[in-house]
């Protein structure tokens, strides 16, 4: 049958998907900067979800808009757990004061120290290359 | 005569009730922007952005559920299962309440665009079970599918993929690193986007065949390989969502390089645009097909600017940004809303309803175009200004590149303002048409 093209065409991509998926699943190569507990770490995103903070901030630029991108937050210079810790607790004009339980605060610090070790968010850390791609050193990586 | 259209009726009532609430949520959160903790006392930014941002999902999904089955109603006159039907729409109910009710007491605990705690999600997946099982039993029995179908197919399947996958981080394994964890997290929402892109592109494809009386170009190869661009963007362009994350570097040539494919879309309408002009022309005077205009116009808009933030190089100053907020405000009210809403008109009025084509309607449908160009044009504008702030070598304060943006955020949050009541008004007078026609039916009964 002449349609038969449409369905080739539809299993083979429908093929791909389903083998690029998986391999994503199953990459296990990042290296990672150490010195935070994961599993603590693990913990931590979740009571980043439970407040809800990526209603108004971003990693690596996704998230919402009204706060900075916190990615790297404990890498600026002056702001280390207690000022994040404060900021939390007494929030200011437009992020609202949250009272975290001392679990909550240990594990909220330890992902923000996972997600400052997994890189730099800042766009201005990357490479332009004339292709239009963008790498961290020039060289595709 | 059509056969009675009640399952796709009742599911596009449900719609508008959700865009009416999100339309509502959303004008409060913009507030924000212009006076800080706005009626936060009572109810903050922190819930009303995912109160906006979920009516709006569900809107669009159960539309988009409602016009399938509209669509196919009159392809398969009765061949749905019913009672299947208002099951799935009482499943997405009951999720309803529980969603909102747990945003109110700040109950959260999921992620971007779900915020809400992870449970309730069961129920919407059950719900897109029970429509899969419809969708299949009836589009099997119809020989030789239309590209529509297709495209119905593909959204629906994928839906149920995506949302699963949307949700693989509660197993620890997948947030072990958090490099992988966004990967598949973006991964997921993209192609999340592009599965209700493909039931409501179908949907506008059944229309357009629908009302111009021509039904060879759904069947012509032309319409299966843009189709099938289509598809290949749905799985593989997601990669341009995570540029600047630190993950392995193929991710990024692949989805640059796919997402490249859509400059043949663009040409395609450039190419056609005098012939799609002409013909509007003819329908233009059929309320129905001018929504589906509007929408051509807002994707050729939102394609260029889609096209350009897939650069990496561009990227790198539009992303994190308000630009990111056009974007997917502007395709979602521009393009998904127009085309739901073209389909409201032609499956819930009455041709002869007087409100159709009433002097009032074509203001409040200009009004509507209007706004919602103003309101884009803003958030590219501000998104423009943040995106030059993060690439200078000492950025001043977050702070200040805000309250420098203070004139701009006032000129979003009016042009907001009016949009959503353009908006408003159309979602109420259909509404208001298909209540009616309810009572009138309970009372002749
Ligand atoms: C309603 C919006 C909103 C929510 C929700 C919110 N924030 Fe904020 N946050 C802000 C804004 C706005 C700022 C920046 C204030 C400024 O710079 O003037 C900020 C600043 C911060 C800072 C200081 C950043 C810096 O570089 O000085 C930290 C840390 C922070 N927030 C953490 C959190 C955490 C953790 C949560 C969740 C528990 C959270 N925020 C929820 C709006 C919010
Ligand atoms: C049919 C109409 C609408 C649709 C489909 C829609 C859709 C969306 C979507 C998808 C987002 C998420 C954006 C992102 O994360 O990048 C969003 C966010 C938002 N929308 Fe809408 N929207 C609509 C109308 C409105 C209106 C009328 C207003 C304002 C008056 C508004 C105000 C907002 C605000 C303030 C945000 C949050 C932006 C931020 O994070 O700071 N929306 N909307």
């Amino acid at each position: 049958m002449k349609d038969n093209w449409k369905r080739y065409v539809f299993a083979i991509l429908v093929f791909s998907f389903f083998a690029f998926s998986l391999h994503l699943y199953s990459i296990k190569n990042f290296e990672y900067r150490k010195g935070y507990n994961s599993k603590l770490a693990q913990n931590g995103e979740l009571v980043w979800q439970k407040y809800n903070c990526q209603s108004c901030h971003q990693m690596y630029g996704l998230g919402g808009y009204l706060g900075p991108d916190l990615t790297n937050v404990l890498s600026v210079n002056g702001k280390n757990a207690t000022y994040v810790l404060a900021v939390i607790q007494t929030g200011n004009k437009q992020m609202p004061a949250n009272n975290l339980s001392e679990d909550e605060k240990t594990e909220i610090i330890e992902f923000l120290k996972s997600t400052d070790a997994s890189g730099v968010s800042d766009p201005k850390s990357f490479v332009k290359q004339v292709n239009g791609m963008i790498s961290k050193d020039g060289n595709g990586n | 005569m059509e056969t009675e259209n009640k399952i796709g009726k009742f599911f596009l009532a449900v719609a508008l009730i959700m865009l009416t609430l999100g339309l509502i949520f959303g004008g409060i959160a913009s507030i924000s922007y212009i006076s800080p903790g706005f009626a936060s006392s009572w109810i903050g930014f922190v819930q009303l952005r995912p109160l906006h941002v979920s009516c709006i999902m569900f809107f669009i999904l159960i539309g988009a559920s409602g016009s399938v089955y509209s669509g196919l109603n009159s392809l398969m006159p009765k061949s749905a299962y019913i009672p299947i039907a208002y099951l799935q729409l009482g499943l997405w109910l009951v999720a309803i309440i529980f969603i909102l009710f747990s945003y109110s007491t700040k109950q959260f605990g999921g992620r971007e665009y779900w915020e809400f705690p992870p449970k309730y999600a069961i129920l919407i997946a059950l719900a897109w079970l029970l429509f899969l099982y419809n969708f299949v039993t009836v589009v099997i029995k119809i020989k030789k599918w239309p590209v529509y179908i297709w495209m119905w197919m593909t959204g629906v399947f994928f839906f149920l993929l995506t949302f699963t996958e949307n949700y693989l981080w509660e197993f620890p394994y997948f947030r072990e690193h958090f490099v992988k964890d966004m990967t598949i997290q973006w991964k997921a929402n993209g192609s999340l986007v592009g599965s209700w892109n493909q039931m409501i592109y179908g949907t506008a494809f059944f229309l357009m065949d629908k009302l111009s009386g021509n039904t060879a170009g759904s069947k012509s190869n032309l319409a299966f390989r843009m189709y099938f661009l289509g598809l290949g963007n749905l799985m593989f362009n997601w990669g341009h969502h995570i540029y600047t994350l630190p993950t392995e570097n193929y991710i990024r040539v692949v989805s640059y390089a796919v997402s490249m494919t859509e400059w043949i879309l663009l040409a395609r309408i450039i190419y056609l645009f005098r012939k799609t002009v002409t013909e509007a022309q003819k329908l233009f005077h059929y309320f129905p097909f001018r929504f589906l205009f509007a929408s051509e116009i807002w994707v050729f808009l939102n394609l260029a600017l889609a096209i350009l933030m897939s650069i990496p190089v561009l990227n790198l100053y539009t992303h994190g940004t308000h630009i990111t907020v056009a974007h997917a405000m502007g395709t979602t009210i521009g393009i998904n809303t127009m085309i739901l809403l073209g389909a409201c008109f032609e499956f819930m009025m009455k041709k002869n309803d007087t409100l159709v084509g009433s002097k009032v309607l074509n203001f409040v449908f200009w009004l509507t175009q209007f706004s919602l160009f103003v309101f884009w044009v803003t958030l590219i504008i501000i998104g423009l200004n943040r995106g030059m702030w993060q690439m200078q070598t000492t950025p001043s304060p977050f702070s200040s590149m805000m309250a420098e943006q203070g004139g701009l955020f006032h000129v979003f949050v009016v042009s907001g303002i009016v949009l959503m009541i353009s908006l408003l008004t159309i979602a109420v007078a259909l509404l208001n048409s298909f209540f009616k026609e309810i009572f009138s039916r309970k009372l002749s009964a």
